[in-house]
């Protein structure tokens, strides 16, 4: 969905992030990403002509570890930042597929 | 009107790695749950991953056992979506520059094309109870590799045939176990309909939730004239996603998660690209194993093998490695006793004995029936065919000593045979071979006792 710095879809981007917004805070972060993208687009007044994109700043690559395993962690410790949990298993509201 | 079918799979195969994709976790199926995970996979905030370099390579070596072309320069991207399985709402995957472009899939008669082959991480596992749904995120973050085919299959048994031959290809390179089962291969089907001779592609139905390849063959089997016959009565197809339910037998459209498919792919910040070298290359090029096709028509040049034969023992990977060691003088007999067998790697049998059950047979020591008994009974035990012909008691007798002694025997004890082969019925004979063998428990090497009566018969 293109969204340009003019007109942002606040209720699609809200529902892409899965998040219920009132309109109070619709109103006040559709302005907040406003100003954020408008801060970004700066970045397209630099004349890029004969600059061949790049994916990262740092040129490195190949940066690979051997296949090997190693110890995870204590499983009571994971489930510890869960909510709720059962059976070894995080457990949420049911999902709908 | 004629309708075709134009049929896409979307295969997604684990790779056989120690450990996960961008973690040290323990990648085994059946462990107790979340009990293989760390901030990595659990997609802390401030973690670092490392490519696992097995993973690329095994992608690699994919790529390079159907054709495609290794891109030099490949990178990793963010697909980013909110969903419990996938705790950074991102999955790490490969978006506009994947690590394998192009290549084909051999099946009879026809290449079927593949656009590419990307290597991203797995998501979790989910489970729905009553009111709750739970996750285990062991599977997370394990490698996945996505093969996309072109849209060039056409009925349901090209897709059969082509996912039977890409699981060969995988199992044979050691990439993956493929085991459906275990979730290690999953298909995705996208199939439209059209009518012949149409150029342009009908609206496309996606299809999940097949678990096995006979299972999308059915789905395929009623999607195609479901859709088929929905245009005949007018209607439109709408791009929808159905899930396949086996023991129905039908397909049904599934709630979407999403109407707005939004990934919003951008390169993963965290990951370097990949470059692959020509020494990289060269590396993985001498893994190169002998496809099945290529075996296939080995078998029948070497051992002399019929077409069927080769083609059953080569489609077990196992059994095929089984054979070559078991081939021997006698290659087609050896194959007959092994294509009986259902799974090779489950029984204590050692090549060489298989070797020794034919030459027994050959060389009279036990009938073709009396084998029978024998291969099964080695099949369980794993003890040498001699070892369990002598328990049996089963060793055909061929010494011609006694043989002669039961002949005799039988001779003096049927003048009217005897008198009856003298005046010209030669059947007759039977009858004394019959008795030899009565005589000797069953025991006699039948042919022998044939050419000793005639024999004796002849000069009395």
């Amino acid at each position: 969905m293109p969204e340009d710095t003019n007109r942002i879809n606040i209720d699609h981007v809200a529902h892409l992030a899965r998040l219920e917004l009132t309109d109070a805070e619709k109103t006040k972060f559709a302005a907040q990403l406003k100003d954020m993208l408008a801060y970004v687009a700066k970045l397209s007044e630099v004349d890029v002509t004969g600059v061949e994109p790049t994916a990262h700043a740092v040129p490195l690559t190949n940066v690979l570890r051997p296949d090997e395993s190693r110890p995870s962690i204590d499983p009571a410790l994971v489930l510890k930042n869960a909510p709720e949990s059962a059976r070894g298993l995080i457990i949420m509201p049911k999902i709908v597929e | 009107m004629n309708y075709e079918a134009v049929i896409g799979l979307e295969v997604h195969v684990q790779l056989k790695t120690q450990s996960k994709l961008f973690c040290g976790c323990a990648t085994e199926f059946g462990a107790e749950p979340n009990t293989r995970v760390c901030p990595v996979c659990l997609g802390y905030p401030g973690v670092l991953p490392v490519m696992n370099a097995e993973a690329v390579r095994k992608t690699i070596l994919s790529g390079l056992m159907i054709g495609c072309k290794i891109t030099q320069f490949s990178k990793w991207d963010r697909k980013n979506y909110f969903y419990p399985d996938m705790p950074k709402n991102y999955q790490v995957s490969q978006y506009d520059l994947p690590l394998c472009l192009g290549g084909a899939v051999q099946i009879s008669g026809k290449k079927l094309g593949v656009t590419r082959i990307h290597l991203e991480e797995d998501v979790a596992k989910s489970f729905h109870f009553d009111t709750t749904s739970g996750v285990d995120f062991n599977r997370a973050g394990t490698p996945l590799m996505e093969i996309v085919s072109e849209p060039e299959m056409r009925s349901p048994e090209d897709a059969f045939a082509y996912l039977t031959a890409l699981k060969e290809i995988l199992i044979t390179g050691g990439v993956s176990d493929c085991d459906m089962e275990k979730g290690q291969l999953r298909c995705d089907c996208n199939v439209s309909v059209r009518p012949v001779g149409q150029e342009k592609f009908g609206e496309k139905v996606e299809i999940k939730n097949m678990n096995s390849i006979s299972g999308v063959k059915r789905a395929l089997e009623y999607e195609i004239p479901r859709q088929i016959a929905a245009l005949g009565r007018g209607e439109k197809i709408f791009q929808e996603t159905r899930r396949w339910d086996d023991e129905a037998g039908k397909t049904s459209v599934m709630r979407t998660k999403e109407y707005a498919h939004d990934y919003r792919y951008f390169p993963e910040p965290d990951l370097m690209p990949v470059t692959v070298s020509d020494a990289m290359l060269a590396e993985i090029q001498k893994l190169l194993p002998e496809l099945p096709e290529a075996r296939r028509q080995r078998f029948i040049y070497q051992y002399g093998l019929p077409e069927y034969d080769a083609g059953v023992l080569v489609a077990n990977a196992a059994l095929a490695k089984f054979f070559e060691k078991a081939a021997g003088k006698n290659p087609k007999a050896v194959a007959n006793w092994m294509m009986s067998v259902s799974d090779i790697t489950t029984t204590p049998i050692q090549p060489t004995q298989i070797g020794e059950l034919v030459t027994a047979i050959d060389a009279g020591q036990i009938s073709g029936k009396q084998g029978k008994d024998v291969f099964a009974a080695m099949l369980t035990t794993g003890k040498s065919p001699a070892i369990i012909i002598q328990e049996k008691g089963l060793a055909q007798v061929s010494d011609t000593g006694a043989l002669e002694a039961f002949c005799e025997q039988a001779i003096a004890g049927n003048p009217k045979s005897v008198a009856d082969f003298k005046a010209g019925n030669k059947a007759a004979v039977n009858a004394l071979v019959g008795q030899v063998m009565k005589l000797s428990k069953g025991k006699a090497n039948p042919q022998l006792v044939g050419e000793i009566l005639a024999k004796k018969l002849h000069s009395a």
